[in-house]
């Protein structure tokens, strides 16, 4: 069968309507996700395909319905909570952190929970402070939980199918900036395990690391790169947590540089922790000094200029890429 | 003697019986858990359910097999009463591997999800939203399982009991909320907590029909609770139902609770829950003092051979564990 094109939500809504079909177990509560199919329409159509008994709308209450789902997955069914934007679901960190995560643990490995939360996050076009954050690192911080930040249509909808069919708390985390992207999807059934990251070029010179809307980003620094005659490898993990370090690492002792690019603020986020494995895996490797492109540490400002100058832009990459090199051909100078 | 077994208070032999054993091993279970305690054997935390074991008794003594619990900190006794095993539970405590956690949870977190109990927590009100969840996982399984989420008056003015109280309102679900009213937050009275101390209210506001009940009338606190998974079996769900009650003790093993004047404790003290599911199985069955003294040698040699055992179980290695959290 040949592959389709197709935008990044669909490939979420397809992975909703075959897993739902495939589990009776599985539904979803959001808010305006039922009739209004959701504010992306990843929902659209389900409403009418399994009814309001597993697609339902909510109030306004994320603690109450992330808890609620949390209890659910505990009970034995397969609950999707949609939160309109990543900054909404801090209302339900509790449930989260502290049961969801959990569990687990607590009950000495007899008790599961397959609570998925989907949302989405970063910046878009002036939505301010409060509907622009990229949380993954709170919630990468948390044992317990697994974090997915799929970049593609088509990893979106394998990871997604996976997540509904493993027993683990899920963030997924999707970006507003992606919902509208198109890639190749197959009509066949597939899935994606967790903690495999995906190279989605291949290079020699530099390894650069990128999850979520920095991989399209990546993509074009390193298409610019390629011109001026660098080989950049890109590197999408695609799951935080489960972290597949072996594909990082074996990248980097081909390139022996790295440039890891998040969008989220620099301070305590998840580049950091991925530039400590390397460093403490590859240390002497390393023809340079490991670069992170990330976030500044602010809030996101309404102005389009100021948002822009908050997070990484292609030129970033590509300057950060050049300083590699460059501290390269420094040390081969003296 | 004729006993007024008869009239029209009366209850089956069977009933009375099961309410007075479960309470009494709760009773048991606190206070030599305190004793184990106060010897080093049980570390952490303790949340003695003393004085309230009447409401844990009559709640699940009206619950059917499949239904669910969702319990809190002071979790003993609702573990107990949904029928967990002494034995497991004093291990968990010991921290020991035969315990319902095998030592990862202890006394906050013993859960058994194959017997319908969620689990106690750590935190104040999680249970609320927990409970809704279970009761959601069965409607949408299409069975008529009850979910009760065990509650107190300290969880009341946590917000995320309305907003699950109101999505199980919303939903219909076959839910029932106890709010256990000991009257204390910790040390913090309920009038120091709220100005509106009826605590049922906070369900009305909802459209969630709302009772109050003597929590130390463990038969009251049955009857009520029976009605309750009625209603909701019928799709009359959820139900709150308020259980007035008073705490023997302090907090927590370490708390004193000095600040609980004398006459309270008299005046609960005379309406203890235990002595009136006692008193109770006396009056209305044939059964003598004798026979209920029977009963509460067996719950005490119970819970020494559950000691016994727990001490000479084994723990979770280092190794062990570190293979658990390997995928975290």
């Amino acid at each position: 069968m040949p592959d389709r094109e197709l935008m990044y939500r669909d490939g979420l809504r397809e992975a909703l309507e075959e897993e739902m079909a495939r589990d009776e177990t599985i539904f979803i509560l959001g808010e305006g996700i039922a009739e209004r199919g959701g504010s992306y329409k990843v929902t659209e159509g389900l409403l009418e395909k399994y009814g309001a008994g597993r697609v339902r709308d909510t109030p306004i209450a994320e603690a109450g319905m992330i808890g609620v789902g949390v209890g659910a997955a505990i009970a034995g069914a397969r609950p999707i909570i949609e939160i309109l934007y990543v900054d909404f679901a801090m209302l339900g960190m509790e449930m989260i952190v502290n049961q969801a995560a959990k569990f687990r643990l607590m009950t000495g490995g007899s008790g599961r929970v397959p609570f998925i939360m989907r949302t989405q996050g970063g910046t878009g076009g002036g939505v301010a402070a409060q509907h622009s954050q990229s949380l993954e690192a709170l919630f990468y911080h948390i044992p317990g939980l697994k974090v997915v930040m799929p970049s593609t249509p088509y990893d979106a909808k394998g990871l997604l199918k996976y997540a509904l069919r493993q027993d683990d708390p899920v963030i997924f985390l999707e970006h507003k900036h992606l919902y509208m992207t198109k890639g190749m999807v197959p009509e066949e059934e597939y899935i994606i395990e967790f903690g495999k990251a995906d190279i989605k070029r291949e290079g020699t010179d530099v390894t650069l690391i990128a999850w979520s809307n920095m991989v399209p980003r990546t993509l074009e620094a390193a298409e610019e790169l390629a011109k001026q005659g660098i080989s950049a490898e890109v590197i999408d993990p695609r799951t935080l947590s489960p972290l597949d370090t072996d594909t990082i690492l074996k990248s980097v002792a081909k390139t022996n540089r790295v440039v890891i690019v998040q969008e989220a603020v620099r301070r305590g986020g998840v580049a950091s922790d991925i530039a400590s494995i390397i460093q403490e895996e590859l240390f002497y490797e390393l023809d340079a000094p490991v670069q992170i492109v990330a976030g500044l540490n602010t809030p996101i400002p309404f102005n389009l200029e100021l948002e822009k100058a908050s997070v990484p832009q292609k030129d970033d990459v590509v300057e950060a890429v050049k300083t590699v090199l460059h501290d390269t051909n420094q040390l081969a100078a003296e | 003697m004729v006993k007024a077994k008869k009239g029209k208070n009366a209850r089956s032999e069977e009933l009375l019986k099961k309410i007075f054993t479960t309470a009494y091993k709760i009773r048991v279970f606190e206070t030599e858990g305190i004793k184990l305690y106060r010897r080093g054997l049980i570390r952490g935390y303790f949340h003695p359910y003393l004085g309230q074991e009447g409401i844990a008794t009559g709640v699940c003594a009206a619950l059917k097999e499949g239904d669910f619990i969702a319990s809190t900190h002071r979790g003993h006794g609702h573990c107990i009463a949904k029928g967990a095993d002494v034995g497991r539970m004093v291990a968990e405590l010991l921290q020991k591997e035969t315990g319902y956690c095998r030592g990862f949870g202890g006394s906050m977190h013993i859960a058994d999800i194959s017997e319908g109990n969620l689990g106690a927590n750590g935190i104040v009100g999680a249970g609320t939203p927990l409970g809704v969840g279970a009761a959601l996982a069965n409607q949408i399984k299409g069975n008529d399982a009850v979910t009760v989420t065990f509650s107190s008056d300290g969880a009341a003015n946590n917000g995320t009991l309305l907003e699950s109280l109101n999505l199980a309102a919303i939903w219909n679900l076959n839910f029932i909320l106890v709010i256990e009213n000991n009257q204390y937050a910790v040390s913090t009275t309920i009038g120091e907590s709220t100005r509106e101390t009826d605590l049922y209210k906070r369900g009305e506001a909802i459209g969630v029909p709302s009772f109050q009940v003597d929590g130390n009338d463990p038969l009251a606190v049955h009857d009520l609770t029976e009605k309750a998974a009625e209603m909701c079996r019928k799709g009359e769900g959820p139900v709150l139902i308020e259980a007035v009650t008073y705490r023997h003790t302090g907090h927590h093993v370490n708390d004193p609770g000095a600040y609980m004047p004398e006459d309270k404790k008299k005046y609960y003290a005379e309406r203890d829950p235990v002595d009136r599911a006692r008193a109770a199985l006396i009056e209305m069955t044939d059964l003598s003092q004798k026979d209920v003294q029977a009963i509460e040698e067996d719950i005490a040699k119970e819970f020494e051979d559950a000691v016994a055992a727990a001490e000479s179980a084994g723990e979770v290695t280092v190794e062990e564990f570190h293979k658990f959290v390997a995928n975290y």
